[in-house]
């Protein structure tokens, strides 16, 4: 009842002080239309805004220890503001960057870019180069077991770190940060995999329909209508079930049939895309004009119509990719994806998930499942900020 | 008006047909488990007699065809058998002990309330929430509090669920002891307790949820900005709020109606992780354990359900969308 009292009271002060912005605004510019039409939501906006960054930027600077107790919510506070400044920061300066140095396309497309699409681009060729040399980067194995367990991440031998272990170690002295770069290569690489297979399977499968149309046409499209029907998380917790029935003790077959059961289940949304963008393509004079020429659907597939539906197809394997990254991290979070001992951010947030409860005086030990959750979302958060970015240049979005 | 009761009619005819299928789907899945049902009941050690006195017992011994018709025909009538935990247990104790078993109707029916409450709670907050930014963002379109919000709501859909869960778990059950962080609900709760306890879950999902319709409403309305009559509406000299609310708006229901009730199907199927996060005592932890334990008899029948809400809710959204488009409703 008193947080409600504090909200509502505090509603009042920032619309009073809303109005008084907007009175002594109309004075001092002497009712320049802008602040004469100003609606109060709108000045209660600006007032917010300002009441928002003064408090940030004082708790900011708040001491992040009162006698020797740790402030966990500064803290988080302080790592969450570093962080969004570092990102942003970084992303300006590779956009910068690239304005200037390459070739004159890449220099124009880089000038008109926004800001969140260059923070995509930047995590991506980040994520893409860790998981690339991810054996090359990572200082231990990623199921090497060392002395210590328990490490505090942080470093600090007096918090219960390790400078060797810069991030800590799990519960069975496995090194985090080791397991988190190696944990790119493994759900990055395998929903790369996936993906992939989905949009062979899918897109072939949605051309052919395409361009021979009649009962193939027909009993595909209801095939897919009906695996559509069931929810696909759902359905892969159904077919993982089978699945692990079938792998019996051997853990890596289960990752195997993983990657089949998730690849089917997405190829059907890509089916649907590469029908609906094939059967445009297949009614154009140029299909008309191979087909009369003798050519054989191979070549109408991959040399008319594949090279005409390359844009939305892109776009679409952004998102797929999204989709399929998510929905292997919940199964691995749940418990029934890729399996242990091979490092992944999934399994890694399930298994860490307890420390969350030390936050409140070990901000330190809190953070660990964190980061495998965030490097998960920062992924997904890059991908989608491209896409986004793609979709809206080649609609010709301008309002 | 006969018409209109003819399409929907059809739609409804066609979600059963689907329904249909599904079921099909799912019986085949099932039955592709590697060996005999009986046997993974009994495990490795079972004598020959005991695998199939089972069969005997399950009807196994029948052909594909009759077993599917049988557990469809049970299923309708609300029998979706007992769960392989119980007969496991049965079959240790060497005695059928009648009473005490819990068939899995039993056991779903408690959960799917729970789940519904769940779904119910984050859709009260989420659907008024993600209206009102949505007129808001495109009245103020272009402006840094739409940028902003844009920038929110694409980081909000894209990172997995139990991101969402840990981070809302660390300030607001760990930081900052506002809510509890385990739903431990039960039956003869009070209501205020059971909101209470319901409010993390309920909070992520709306997270979840509120970015999508907010983008969504967003879009419908800026799509219609562009047409005659909202210009007209702009030249008498209305001011931007009543052009949006009284003349884009009920325009813009039919899309924003769509998008709401398929939001709403993902909300019942996607509180999945969101449970286990919580340990909500909902129909998605039932599913996930069963699943680790390969009880297929509940497995098999939560899929069932999770489909039949998911196919339901997208014939109302069809539905609802014929109805409020009156191109949709006279077909020529």
């Amino acid at each position: 009842m008193n947080a409600l009292i504090w909200i509502v009271g505090g509603v009042l002060l920032l619309l009073a002080l809303g109005w008084a912005f907007r009175f002594a605004a109309q004075k001092l510019t002497g009712n320049k239309p802008y602040f004469r039409d100003m609606p109060l939501g709108v000045a209660f906006g600006y007032v917010f805004a300002a009441a928002a960054l003064l408090f940030s930027v004082w708790y900011f600077f708040q001491p992040q220890a009162v006698n020797d107790i740790p402030q966990p919510g500064v803290i988080f506070f302080r790592w969450a503001v570093i962080g969004l400044l570092g990102f942003a920061a970084a992303s300006w300066l590779f956009r910068t960057v690239f304005r200037n140095v390459g070739s004159e396309g890449s220099k124009k497309l880089f000038r008109s870019m926004p800001l969140t699409a260059a923070f995509g681009i930047m995590i991506i060729i980040a994520y893409a180069f860790v998981s690339i040399f991810a054996g090359f980067i990572a200082p231990y194995g990623q199921e090497e077991i060392l002395g210590s367990a328990n490490v505090v991440a942080g470093g600090n031998p007096a918090l219960g770190g390790n400078p060797e272990f810069p991030l800590g170690t799990d519960q069975i002295g496995r090194d985090i940060l080791s397991r988190l770069i190696y944990g790119a290569q493994n759900t990055v690489g395998i929903a790369f995999v996936t993906t992939c297979l989905a949009f062979l399977l899918g897109g072939t499968l949605g051309f052919l329909a395409a361009v021979l149309g009649g009962w193939l046409d027909q009993l595909l499209s209801r095939m897919v209508d009906a695996l559509m029907a069931i929810p696909s998380l759902i359905f892969s917790l159904l077919l993982m079930t089978i699945a692990t029935a079938w792998a019996g003790s051997e853990a890596w077959l289960v990752t195997v049939y993983m990657i089949f059961i998730i690849a089917v289940i997405d190829s059907t949304r890509v089916f649907r895309l590469s029908r609906a963008v094939g059967q445009s393509i297949v009614v154009m004079d140029y299909i008309e004009a191979a087909k009369l020429r003798g050519e054989g659907m191979g070549y109408l597939i991959f040399r008319e119509i594949l090279p005409n539906a390359l844009a939305p197809l892109l776009a679409e394997f952004g998102l797929r990719f999204c989709f399929v990254f998510l929905t292997i991290a919940s199964l691995s979070f749940l418990g029934v994806g890729i399996q242990p001992p091979k490092a992944d951010w999934g399994t890694m947030v399930r298994d860490l998930s307890q420390f969350i409860n030390f936050a409140a005086f070990a901000p330190n030990v809190a953070v660990t499942p964190l980061l495998a959750a965030g490097a998960i979302a920062l992924l997904t958060v890059a991908v989608n900020f491209v896409v986004d970015w793609m979709l809206h240049k080649s609609s010709g979005l301008k309002e | 008006m006969a018409g209109l009761a003819k399409i929907i009619l059809q739609r409804l005819l066609l979600g059963i047909a689907t329904l249909f299928a599904v079921s099909i789907i799912i019986f085949v899945a099932v039955n592709a488990l590697p060996g005999d049902f009986a046997q993974s009941i009994l495990g490795q050690g079972a004598t020959p007699e005991s695998v199939a006195a089972i069969r005997e017992q399950l009807g196994l011994n029948e052909g594909p065809v009759t077993r599917y018709l049988k557990w469809l025909v049970a299923a309708i009538q609300g029998d979706l058998g007992v769960p392989m935990s119980q007969a496991l247990f049965q079959s240790f104790t060497g005695s059928s002990t009648g009473g005490d078993v819990i068939t899995v109707f039993e056991q779903i029916v408690p959960r799917l309330k729970n789940t519904l409450f769940l779904a119910g709670v984050s859709a009260a907050i989420s659907v008024p929430l993600a209206v009102t930014l949505g007129i808001l963002t495109a009245l103020y379109r272009n402006t840094a509090f739409d940028k902003a919000m844009n920038v929110t709501t694409l980081s909000a859909i894209s990172s997995p669920e139990f991101f969402l869960a840990y981070i809302l778990i660390l300030f607001l059950a760990v930081l900052n002891p506002v809510f509890p962080s385990l739903s431990n609900i039960f039956p003869g709760m009070e209501f205020s307790d059971r909101l209470n306890k319901t409010m993390l879950p309920a909070l992520t999902l709306t997270l979840a949820v509120t970015a999508q319709m907010m983008r969504m409403t967003r879009a419908a309305i800026i799509n219609l900005l562009a047409s005659p009559y909202i210009e007209m509406a702009r030249l008498k000299g209305l001011s931007p709020m009543r052009v949006i609310v009284k003349h884009a708006l009920p325009n813009a229901l039919a899309p924003i109606i769509t998008v709401v009730a398929l939001n709403l199907a993902y909300l019942v199927t996607g509180v999945v992780v969101v449970e286990v996060v919580f340990v909500y005592p909902g129909i998605g932890q039932l599913f996930v354990d069963s699943v680790k334990i390969r009880d297929i008899p509940v497995v098999q029948a939560c899929c069932l359900i999770f489909a039949a809400v998911y196919i339901l809710l997208n014939l109302t959204a069809d539905i609802l969308s014929i109805i409020s488009n009156p191109r949709l409703r006279h077909p020529k």
